[in-house]
C-alpha cells in the first residue's frame, strides 16, 4: 500500500504562497487516512462477526437438529456393547438344588386381529373356530365386523395352531412374539412354585410376572436381566419331593382324608428338602382363586405355610424340653398327672377320660397326659412359656420365601392366662402352621439352635441363636424316641432309621365356635434318625378316618404315623441316609466277677 | 513453500477422508456382522433352552416312575429300598491286572544267534 504523505512539499509550497496556514493541509490528510483505517477495521469486525455467527448459528443447529432428531425418533439400543445382554433377556429359570430344571421359558405366539386389515371377516372367524373349538363364532364375527381395530384372539397358541392359522392366510390375523414360563414337571411342587402371568402386553412383547410362590416372591430377582443367564436355586429336591408327594398322596387316600401336607426339613441348615401341600394343582394352568366357600377347600391353598391349625399334643414335647432347660424338672421326675385338675375354672381331662396316676415326664409325653404336661405349664409360668415358643418362632409368621407364608401368622390367645399357658402346653389356643412345628421340633433335633425355614440352597449349618441347653434337647430326642418304641407312635419303626416324634391329634374347630366330633387334624412330627438327627419330617392329615378296624379310628398314630414312617422309609434312602444301628446305652448292670 | 503446505494439507485431509470413509464402513460391517452373531446366539440359545425344557418334561419324575411300571418285565427297577446299601467289605477286590507282555514274542532263547537247523 502506498501511504500518501501528511505534508506533501508541492501542496505545501503553494498554501504558503497563498497564505494560508499549511497545517491545515496536514489535519485534513490526518482526518482522511484515519476514516481509511477506520472504515477498515470495521469492515474486518464485520467479517469476524459474520464469521463467528455463522459458526454459531451452525452449531446451534447441528446440536438443536440432533435434539429434534433424538426426540422424534424410536428409541434404540445401541448397537455396540458388551454381548449377552440382549441375547436372554428373559426371566431366569429356577432350579432345584441339585440342578434340575424346575421352571423355564419357551417362546411361543399370541394370536391377535386387526379387523381393518381383514379381507374376508366371516370366513376367517369360521375357520378360527375350526383352529380353536373353544372360541364363539358368534362373537368373532361380532369383534371383526364391529367397530374395533384390534382384539387378542389368543393368548397362547401352539406352533401347529400357528401354522393352521397361517394357513387361513387372511393378512388381520397376526402373531405376536410370546415369552411362556414352564413348568416342566407339572403339579410338582405346584405351591412352591405358585405360578406365573402377563404383566403389560404389547405387540412385541410381553412381561411374564410371578403370581404366587416363589415366582412373586423373587419377581424383582427373576425379571432382573442381569440374573437372566444365572438360575435361582432352591432348596427343594426333585426326586425326594416327586417321592414325598407320591407317598402323601396314597397316604391321603388310604386315610380318606380330605387334605394333606408334609414338610421334610434339615435339621441344621434349615433348608426344606420337600413341601407337599394336597390337593395340588398344575401351575402351568393355574385355576382360578375360590371366591366362596372355605378357603383350604381350594387347591390353591397351601397348607404346610397357610394351614394355620391348632396341632394337638406335638406341643407337648415343647413343655418338658423347658421344663428340664429350666432345672424344674428330669427325665425321669415323676408328676402326679391324677384328676381332677381345675385352672381358670374349666376341667382339664384327658384323652377318652384316662388317669394315668403318677408318671414320669418320659412317660407324660409317651403316654400322652394333657394334665401332666399342664402342671408342667403351670411350673414353667405364662411368661416364660411365651418367651420359650417366641425365641423357636411360633409368635411370628415363617420367613419362607413364598408369599403365602406371610399370611400364615399364628394366632395366639388374646391374654396369655394360666388357662392358656396349661392349653397351649398341649397344643389347644395356640394354632400354628406345620411350617413353625418343623422350625420348633428341628431346634430339640440340633442341638437347642433355632433354625429359619428356608428355601434358599445354603452351604453349611446355619444355626441361629440358642433356645435350649443341649442337654435339654437330648433329653428330648431321647423322649421322642421312647413315643415310637413305646408310646403312641409305635406304627413309626423304620428299621434302621431309628424315628422319634411325637403324635398329635386335634379336633377340627367350628366356624361358629366350639369343635367338631368326627372331624380331627393328625399331626406326626419327627426327627431322625433320633440318636443323631439329620432331617425332621411333619405329616399332617386333614380329616383323616382309618375304617380297617370295627369302628373309625381318627387318631394320628393310626392315621398320620404310618404315613410318615412310609414316607421316612421311601426317601431317606433317596437322602443318603444310610440304615443304621443304633447306639445302645451304656450296660446297667455289668458282670464284675465271681468270688 | 507455503504452496506446497497448502497442498500436502489438503493431501492429508483427502487422505483423512477417505480413511475415514473406509473405517466408517468397516465398522458398519462389524456391527453388522456382531448383530448377525447375537442373534445366532440368541437363536441358539432359544434352542437350547427348549432342547432343556424337553429334557426336563421328558425326565418329569411322574414319567419315569411310569416308564418303570411299564418296562418292570426287562429293567427289574423298583424304588430305592433302605436294605440296598451294601458295606466296602462287601465288594470284592478288583482281579490282579494281567502279567503285562513287554515284547511281542518273548522266549528264553530270544537273544541266541539263529540257526539253521530245526531246535526240534
Amino acid at each position: 500500500m502506498i501511504r500518501t504523505p501528511l505534508r506533501p512539499l508541492a501542496r505545501i509550497l503553494e498554501a504558503r504562497q497563498k497564505g494560508e496556514n499549511p497545517d491545515a493541509i496536514e489535519r485534513e490528510n490526518k482526518r482522511i487516512r484515519h476514516e481509511q483505517m477506520r472504515d477498515q477495521s470495521r469492515l474486518r469486525a464485520e467479517g469476524r462477526l459474520l464469521v463467528m455467527g455463522v459458526f454459531f448459528f451452525c452449531a446451534f443447529a447441528v446440536i438443536g437438529g440432533r435434539m429434534g432428531l433424538m426426540a422424534t425418533s424410536d428409541p434404540v439400543e445401541p448397537r455396540a456393547h458388551a454381548p449377552g445382554s440382549v441375547i436372554s433377556a428373559s426371566r431366569a429359570d429356577i432350579v432345584d438344588r441339585n440342578g434340575n430344571l424346575l421352571a423355564t421359558n419357551f417362546d411361543t405366539h399370541a394370536l391377535y386381529a386387526q379387523p381393518l386389515h381383514m379381507v374376508d371377516p366371516l370366513m376367517a372367524a369360521q375357520k378360527l373356530v375350526g383352529v380353536f373349538p373353544d372360541l364363539d363364532e358368534q362373537r368373532l364375527i361380532k369383534d371383526f365386523t364391529g367397530k374395533r381395530k384390534f382384539l387378542w384372539v389368543k393368548k397362547k397358541i401352539s406352533p401347529e395352531q400357528m401354522q393352521a392359522v397361517h394357513d387361513i392366510g387372511d393378512p388381520g390375523l397376526l402373531f405376536a412374539p410370546r415369552d411362556m414360563r414352564l413348568y416342566p414337571n407339572g403339579s410338582l411342587a405346584a405351591h412352591v412354585m405358585g405360578g406365573a402371568s402377563y404383566g403389560k402386553e404389547g405387540v412385541h412383547a410381553a412381561e411374564v410376572i410371578g403370581v404366587a410362590g416363589v415366582e412373586k416372591y423373587f419377581d424383582d430377582y427373576l425379571r432382573d436381566p442381569a440374573n437372566a443367564g444365572k438360575p435361582l436355586q432352591l432348596s427343594l429336591d426333585l426326586t425326594v419331593q416327586a417321592a414325598s408327594e407320591r407317598v402323601l398322596w396314597g397316604g391321603m387316600k388310604l386315610m380318606n382324608a380330605k387334605g394333606a401336607t408334609s414338610v421334610l426339613m434339615d435339621v441344621h441348615t434349615g433348608e426344606v428338602i420337600s413341601v407337599v401341600s394336597l390337593p395340588s394343582f398344575d401351575p402351568n394352568d393355574r385355576p382360578r382363586p375360590a371366591v366362596e366357600g372355605d378357603a383350604s377347600d381350594s387347591p390353591l391353598f397351601n397348607r404346610s405355610v397357610q394351614g394355620v391349625y391348632e396341632l394337638g399334643s406335638v406341643f407337648k414335647i415343647f413343655a418338658a424340653v423347658q421344663a428340664i432347660d429350666l432345672g424344674l424338672v428330669n427325665a425321669e421326675t415323676v408328676i402326679e398327672t391324677k384328676g381332677p385338675m381345675r385352672v381358670g375354672g374349666f376341667n382339664i381331662g384327658e384323652f377318652q377320660g384316662k388317669n394315668y396316676g403318677p408318671l414320669s415326664v418320659t412317660d407324660i409325653i409317651v403316654k400322652s397326659s394333657n394334665r401332666g404336661t399342664g402342671r408342667m405349664a403351670l411350673s414353667i409360668g405364662s411368661q416364660r412359656q411365651q418367651e420359650f415358643l417366641q425365641s423357636m418362632g411360633f409368635f411370628e409368621a415363617t420367613p419362607f420365601e413364598i408369599v403365602e407364608a406371610n399370611g400364615g401368622k399364628p394366632l395366639l390367645p388374646k391374654r396369655w392366662t394360666d388357662l392358656s399357658s396349661v392349653t397351649i402346653s398341649y397344643g389347644h389356643g395356640l394354632s400354628s402352621s406345620p411350617m413353625h412345628l418343623a422350625a420348633g421340633y428341628a431346634a430339640i433335633a440340633n442341638g437347642g439352635f433355632k433354625v429359619s425355614p428356608t428355601l434358599m440352597k445354603k452351604d453349611g449349618p446355619q444355626l441361629g441363636p440358642r433356645v435350649m441347653s443341649d442337654h435339654a434337647a437330648a433329653d428330648g430326642r431321647r423322649i421322642l424316641r421312647k413315643v415310637v418304641t413305646k408310646g403312641t407312635a409305635s406304627f413309626a419303626e423304620v428299621p434302621g432309621y431309628h424315628i422319634g416324634g411325637k403324635t398329635g391329634t386335634a379336633d377340627k374347630p367350628r366356624s361358629r365356635g366350639g369343635y367338631y366330633d368326627d372331624k380331627v387334624i393328625a399331626t406326626f412330627a419327627s426327627i431322625f434318625p433320633a440318636h443323631d438327627p439329620k432331617y425332621v419330617l411333619i405329616v399332617t392329615l386333614d380329616e383323616p378316618v382309618e375304617t380297617s378296624g370295627d369302628k373309625p379310628r381318627r387318631t394320628a398314630g393310626w392315621t398320620a404315623v404310618p404315613v410318615a414312617a412310609e414316607m421316612v422309609r421311601r426317601v431317606a434312602p433317596l437322602l443318603g441316609v444310610r440304615p443304621t444301628v443304633e447306639p445302645g446305652s451304656e450296660p446297667v448292670i455289668t458282670l464284675t466277677g465271681s468270688n | 513453500m507455503r504452496a506446497f503446505l497448502y497442498i500436502l494439507t489438503s493431501l492429508m485431509v483427502i487422505g483423512l477422508a477417505f480413511w475415514a470413509y473406509r473405517e466408517n464402513y468397516a465398522t458398519q460391517q462389524a456391527l453388522g456382522d456382531a448383530d448377525r452373531l447375537h442373534s445366532d446366539i440368541r437363536e441358539a440359545h432359544a434352542r437350547l433352552a427348549v432342547l432343556r425344557a424337553e429334557w426336563a418334561f421328558q425326565n418329569r419324575p411322574e414319567r419315569l416312575s411310569d416308564l418303570a411300571v411299564i418296562n418292570f418285565d426287562r429293567l427289574n427297577l423298583l424304588p430305592l429300598h433302605p436294605d440296598q446299601f451294601g458295606n466296602v467289605d462287601e465288594i470284592a477286590f478288583p482281579p490282579p491286572p494281567p502279567l503285562a507282555i513287554t515284547g511281542g514274542i518273548d522266549v528264553s532263547t530270544m537273544d541266541a544267534p539263529a540257526t539253521e537247523e530245526d531246535p526240534l
